[in-house]
């Protein structure tokens, strides 16, 4: 069983919901990326997100574009990015996923990239411009591996595309909370509730929210009815704001506040 | 590989493995109806007709094919023969795309327009429009084109528009693209997105082709009636590649009309200062199509120059990559130095002061036509003005003003 299967069954047995959290990799270093994956985890990050950095994230906003081009600076590569994983795997056995756009994944060369992904220790991938459409060749590569493909569905998203990418899609769905690019948000939209409940009942797969998730209050809110909430943006702004030695300390503290809104209930 | 060429994009965009749509989910519903719509309207009667009138009484339609007589002689070759998209109005051919969209956009009941801006001269256009139709607009221009193109961005202002500084990465025209689909992304139930070339996800490389296919349609009932026949050669700048593909396209299907695409090699091919995407660059996704793309080994987008802003762009159109691979047209470069040599050359043999832009397309013609025989004819689409570059070619010669 795949890992992100595996941690949302055992999850919903202690009636609990996920807390998803991003980072960049490579930002500001790989070694630092290492040690803050084990913090994030050891402070109760149910599954990680890596971000595969690119030089034209254009569905992130101004917080991740700048830790990615802090990661590019400092010489992250997509292989640089596979080892962290198989590093990182030595001590922590949380779901990964990697998310990033499909032009490294192309490059790198689609069957080789999953079975490298694969091998490495990772469970999952996302890639924010691929919509269904063009996701074929890659399905059939990740799927090969094991791997899970993870889409995201948005508040645009018509039933007939909620069904068909429900249909493609395994790990669980991404629900974007509203229109716009990633960033941390003062409140979470009232219609979120809607939207989940819709792809609910398209698909038998576990559904995290995320999109301007910045405060322990809104992991509560939308922990209320999905299955996970996924905190980025405001994860990467304390690695932008603070020294790398109290960076750690301070990223888990967030995490522990995190977390306390996907408790048992 | 004439049936084949006219059914090209397939129903998903793809012009062979180019093109397609690789975007977030957020904007695929919003592509669909864009989708629709150009569908509904692209041959309705009401539709055409208004775009004919607009095309006509305000773009100032049909631009003349003048036969430059003097640079003909000069260079002493095939016959040349200038498409003048200079004489459109806001002085370049990017006005023949907007005034497509914004008619769309009016029937999609979007009361908000964005844009994104290299040279500033889609800026200017995409403000034109956006004043003659009460709409409201914002254009995305990287802080370094401001600098160079200090000019119309008072245009734009002048205009009604509001143009947004684009600080992020090279801060030239593909940043301020990523920022303007990032704003659609945010915005996308009340904005437009007006792309200024053949680039982007379906259905723009086949609407801005279409709209822009008057440059080619004209071309070829002009060069007809002039010499008989159709051209031997056609020659267009390609930064995006909208004046060049809407000059070749309708040409497709005549195999004895040979295209050629001439891209910016900056300061050199043997440099890293160029943008020569089809002569240098290998297949990737930027900006939602599949196409030709600099891009260093690990998948990163590469940094680009050229002298001109308007080709200053690490992608191309999807439809040059499959032109290029099919050998439908080729694809040469020219420099910096080239360019300006060329810019000087058709102002003092013509009296017309072309944009570096077009430039590039004289500066390979320069090279070119002599090889010809006198019997040959060139058609070189000039697609715009050089007012907007007097600054930058005052300062490259070191000239002070």
């Amino acid at each position: 069983m795949n890992r992100i299967d595996a941690k949302f069954a055992d999850l919903k047995a202690r009636d609990e919901k996920a807390l998803v959290c991003f980072l960049t990799c490579g930002d500001p270093d790989f070694i630092t990326t290492q040690d803050l994956v084990n913090e994030v985890v050891r402070s109760g990050a149910d599954i990680i997100e890596l971000g595969v950095p690119f030089s034209d994230p254009l569905a992130d906003g101004p917080t991740i574009q700048a830790s990615s081009f802090r990661a590019l600076q400092a010489g992250a590569t997509v292989k640089g990015v596979l080892s962290t994983v198989k590093s990182i795997r030595k001590t922590c056995d949380a779901p990964i996923v990697l998310m990033t756009y499909f032009n490294p994944i192309q490059k790198y060369g689609l069957e080789r990239f999953a079975g490298d992904a694969a091998e490495a220790g990772a469970d999952g991938v996302i890639l924010t411009d691929l919509p269904v459409e063009e996701a074929g060749e890659w399905k059939s590569a990740a799927d090969a591996t094991g791997l899970a493909t993870i889409f995201l569905l948005a508040p645009t998203s018509t039933k007939d595309r909620i069904a068909v990418t429900a249909n493609m899609a395994s790990g669980f769905i991404y629900c974007v909370s509203r229109t716009g690019v990633t960033g941390a948000k003062d409140q979470v939209p009232a219609d979120v509730r809607a939207l989940v409940e819709t792809i609910k009942g398209a698909t038998d797969l576990p559904v995290a929210v995320g999109f301007g998730i910045s405060k322990p209050e809104h992991v509560a809110q939308v922990t209320e009815f999905a299955d996970g909430a996924v905190v980025g943006s405001a994860l990467v702004s304390i690695i932008a704001e603070h020294a790398a030695g109290d960076t750690i300390a301070l990223t888990g503290e967030f995490v522990k506040k995190l977390k306390k809104g996907t408790g048992s209930r | 590989m004439s049936e084949k060429q006219t059914t090209l994009p397939d129903e998903l965009g793809h012009f062979g493995q180019y093109g397609g749509r690789y975007v977030p989910e957020i904007l695929i519903p919003a592509l669909d109806e864009l989708i629709e719509t150009y569908n509904r309207y692209k041959d309705d009667n009401d539709f055409v007709l208004e775009l004919d009138y607009y095309f006509k009484e305000y773009v100032g339609r049909p631009t003349p094919l003048y036969f430059a007589e003097r640079l003909t002689k000069t260079l002493g070759g095939a016959k040349i023969y200038l498409k003048r998209e200079d004489l459109c109005h806001t002085g370049a051919h990017k006005l023949n795309n907007v005034m497509g969209q914004i008619l769309l956009a009016r029937r999609m009941g979007k009361p908000r327009i964005i844009a994104e801006t290299g040279a500033g001269q889609h800026g200017v256009a995409t403000a034109t429009a956006c004043a003659l139709f009460g709409l409201k607009c914002h254009v995305y221009m990287g802080v370094e084109d401001m600098e160079r193109q200090a000019l119309n961005v008072f245009r734009m202002r002048l205009l009604g528009a509001e143009v947004i500084p684009v600080t992020s990465g090279t801060q030239t025209l593909k940043d301020a693209t990523s920022e303007a689909i990032r704003d659609w992304v945010t915005n996308v139930a009340d904005t437009h997105y007006i792309i200024g070339s053949v680039v982007g996800p379906h259905p723009y490389p086949m609407m801005v082709r279409d709209f822009q296919s008057v440059i080619g349609r004209e071309t070829r009932e002009q060069h007809l009636q002039k010499e008989g026949r159709l051209p031997d050669y056609l020659m267009a700048c390609v930064g995006g590649g909208s004046n060049a593909m809407g000059m070749f396209y309708p040409f497709a299907k005549d195999e004895s009309v040979k295209m050629i695409g001439i891209e910016a090699a900056g300061e050199g091919v043997d440099t890293d200062r160029h943008c020569s995407t089809l002569s240098l660059g290998s297949p990737g996704v930027l900006h939602g199509s599949m196409s030709y793309l600099l891009q260093n080994e690990d998948g990163q987008v590469q940094l680009t120059h050229s002298i001109s802003a308007g080709l200053d762009y690490p992608g191309v159109g999807p439809e040059h990559s499959y032109f290029k691979d099919s050998g439908r047209a080729t694809y040469v470069n020219v420099t910096d130095i080239e360019a300006l040599d060329a810019f000087q050359l058709l102002s003092q043999t013509e009296g017309i002061i072309p944009a570096l832009e077009s430039s590039h397309a004289l500066a390979y013609a320069k090279k070119f036509v002599p090889t010809l025989g006198k019997n040959e004819t060139v058609v070189v689409c000039l697609s715009g003005r050089g007012d907007k570059d007097v600054h930058t070619v005052a300062k490259a010669l070191e000239v002070s003003l």
